[in-house]
């Protein structure tokens, strides 16, 4: 016996534990740098008319005005999409549960949505502009609207699927015991205790939806002016960031860091809200 | 007025002596069926709009496609687009480094801190990660571009660049040709942070999966941690956790406004990480301004994004289906 001696296979789980701490500083660290480096650098340049004003004339080369814009542009779009997806998306997940569950087309639909998830935004971009040349659609609110609906669905729909497949079988199964139609037990069954699920679905594709650059990028187009039309193009938040940092200009590439420590603030205030929002909720759910 | 009476007499029959339960049973069957009809029509929509997209992505790109042999195509490495010349080879291979710096420098760490919160953490360590998970994976592509431009760029420049010259001279793959920090490094580095939440979350819910009765067996009979992960755990979800990386790299080989900010958009095969590279989705995000213009370019970037597609649709789809037959246990 070698009781009280080192034996090789400690000093593994030691060195093995050292090198898994080793690695959760790595992750944690580099992306707490992120969230640094974007607060550092985008908050000198952070002012109340970056955020309260459009760009006014000469803004790129230096000089007065904001984003408002893309602020605004973002929040439209987003919301457009999310909204979409939600309306498209919503019966999805409730079909998948009530009628589909386990079966293989269920199984089908999951997968399908699980590889659309995958598909990259910038081919969803390139796709919108192929949608959009056949139907004679120009750049516009309303094609990023369509755009981003397609990338927001298989997130959306996914996140409420998880949240019904958590709930008790019980439920559904006592609903049925007394009688429901299945079309009853989704209505007034599932879609009761899905409640936080579609909350944080909606805030999931919301701050997917307005971080995306890529799939805006061929269809919204870019505009200095607030947009008032869903036929109209309109600026982004991400754009907004990518154009200003692509400038020759100091004072503008520091506009583009703000402009990214903005849509950061966006991004994290809606993950942070969509949590806490579910978790009010789900206390009157039945678990 | 009928309930009303209902409530009164405690029963359910009405003066015309029929039962008032609501709509009729017929009624509530019918409604279920075409509600079920309604449902399963939207719900054909997934799976059409893979097929359409692919679909459009081939027509759009058919001048191209049909007007040389693919392989030509492919692995032509000549990008002239003014002469009717599309070689692909080039965004290929860079995307190909890229993605592979991104997932190598990724997958060590990921499977490791994935292995520690699933295996070692108590829960509140775990409850305190899951969220920050989730914030970091909500962070927009072009944050993590302003990140890879202000710190990741100069990193490589300045530090990684010159280490390399000193020291790894002799090493092909980390020869310094140029004298930026805008490379295949650069971007792999912003693509290894950017995929660590994704692949991470992925790892750990299949972790999560191995039952609990098979650790404690392990440990029952004497092993430490580090061998119940390697003799128990890994066996049972080895195939999981290579899905899950791979779903990651796929994620990783169409991240396009990040990696575009600091990879250097260089037309060329690169034959080291400190080389600039232009990856296929950089490529289209960038040209599309002037692709109208010129014959051709247009099916030639559109031929880009069905490439990228048609390989993100098959590593999507084989390890989506690994993950599902895992994770669906779980359920069932």
């Amino acid at each position: 016996m070698t009781k009280g001696k080192l034996e090789r296979r400690h000093v593994a789980e030691a060195f093995v534990k050292g090198l898994m701490y080793l690695s959760i500083a790595l992750v944690a660290g580099s992306l707490a740098l992120i969230l640094l480096t974007v607060l550092t650098r985008g908050f000198p340049a952070l002012s109340w008319e970056m955020v309260s004003k459009p760009p006014q004339g000469g803004y790129y080369m230096g000089k007065g005005g904001g984003v408002l814009n893309a602020i605004i542009g973002s929040l439209y779009l987003a919301a457009g999409g999310t909204l979409t997806a939600l309306v498209l998306g919503f019966p999805i997940a409730l079909y998948l549960e009530t009628y589909l569950g386990d079966s293989p087309w269920g199984r089908y639909v999951r997968l399908s949505l699980d590889v659309l998830w995958g598909i990259p935004s910038i081919v969803y971009g390139a796709f919108g502009f192929t949608l959009m040349l056949a139907i004679g659609l120009r750049a516009s609110l309303l094609a990023g609207i369509i755009v981003l609906a397609l990338l927001e669905l298989p997130i959306m729909v996914r996140a409420m699927d998880e949240v019904i497949r958590r709930m008790p079988v019980d439920l559904e199964q006592a609903a049925l015991a007394l009688g429901s139609t299945k079309l009853e037990v989704a209505v007034r069954v599932v879609t009761r205790q899905m409640l936080p699920g579609i909350i944080t679905a909606i805030l999931l594709g919301f701050g997917r939806g307005i971080g995306d650059a890529a799939s805006v990028l061929f269809t919204a187009g870019y505009t200095d002016r607030i947009t008032t039309s869903l036929l109209r193009p309109t600026a982004s938040l991400p754009l907004a960031v990518f154009f200003q940092l692509a400038s020759p200009f100091p004072e503008v590439q520091k506009r583009g860091y703000a402009s990214a420590l903005i849509l950061t603030i966006i991004v994290l205030v809606i993950s942070l809200g969509s949590r806490w929002i579910s978790g009010r909720l789900s206390k009157y759910t039945v678990k | 007025m009928e309930g009303s009476q209902k409530n009164e007499t405690g029963s359910f029959a009405t003066a015309e002596g029929r039962a008032d339960y609501g709509p009729s049973a017929a009624a509530r069957i019918r409604a279920d069926h075409n509600a079920k009809g309604a449902f399963s029509i939207l719900a054909v929509f997934p799976v059409i709009l893979i097929a359409i997209i692919t679909i459009a992505m081939i027509l759009r790109s058919w001048p191209i496609l049909g007007s040389k042999p693919l392989i030509e195509t492919l692995f032509g490495d000549v990008w002239k687009p003014q002469d009717g010349r599309f070689g692909f080879w080039p965004f290929l291979a860079g995307t190909a480094w890229v993605t592979a710096v991104g997932l190598g420098l990724a997958v060590v760490p990921c499977v490791l801190t994935a292995l520690y919160l699933s295996e070692y953490s108590n829960s509140i360590t775990r409850a305190v990660a899951k969220p920050v998970l989730d914030l970091l994976a909500a962070i927009p592509p072009v944050v993590y571009g302003v990140w890879g431009l202000l710190a990741v760029v100069p990193f490589v420049e300045l530090v990684l660049a010159p280490f390399a010259r000193r020291w790894l001279r002799a090493i092909p793959v980390f020869a310094v040709n140029q004298p930026t920090g805008f490379s295949i490094l650069a971007g792999g580095i912003v693509l290894a942070v950017m995929v660590a939440p994704f692949i991470i979350a992925v790892l750990y819910e299949i972790l999560d999966t191995v039952p609990e009765e098979l650790r404690h067996a392990s440990l029952a009979v004497g092993a430490t941690r580090w061998q119940t992960i390697r003799g128990v755990v890994i066996p049972k979800v080895l195939p999981g956790m290579v899905a899950g990386i791979v779903l990651g790299g796929s994620r990783a080989l169409g991240e396009t406004i990040a990696v575009l900010m600091v990879v250097g958009n260089v037309v060329q095969v690169p034959t080291s990480v400190f080389d600039a590279a232009y990856p296929l989705p950089a490529l289209i995000a960038n040209n599309y301004g002037d692709m109208m213009s010129i014959p051709l370019y247009d099916a030639a970037l559109l031929g880009g994004a069905l490439v990228l597609l048609v390989v993100i649709l098959v590593f999507n789809a084989i390890s989506t289906l690994v993950l599902q037959r895992l994770l669906g246990r779980r359920w069932t």
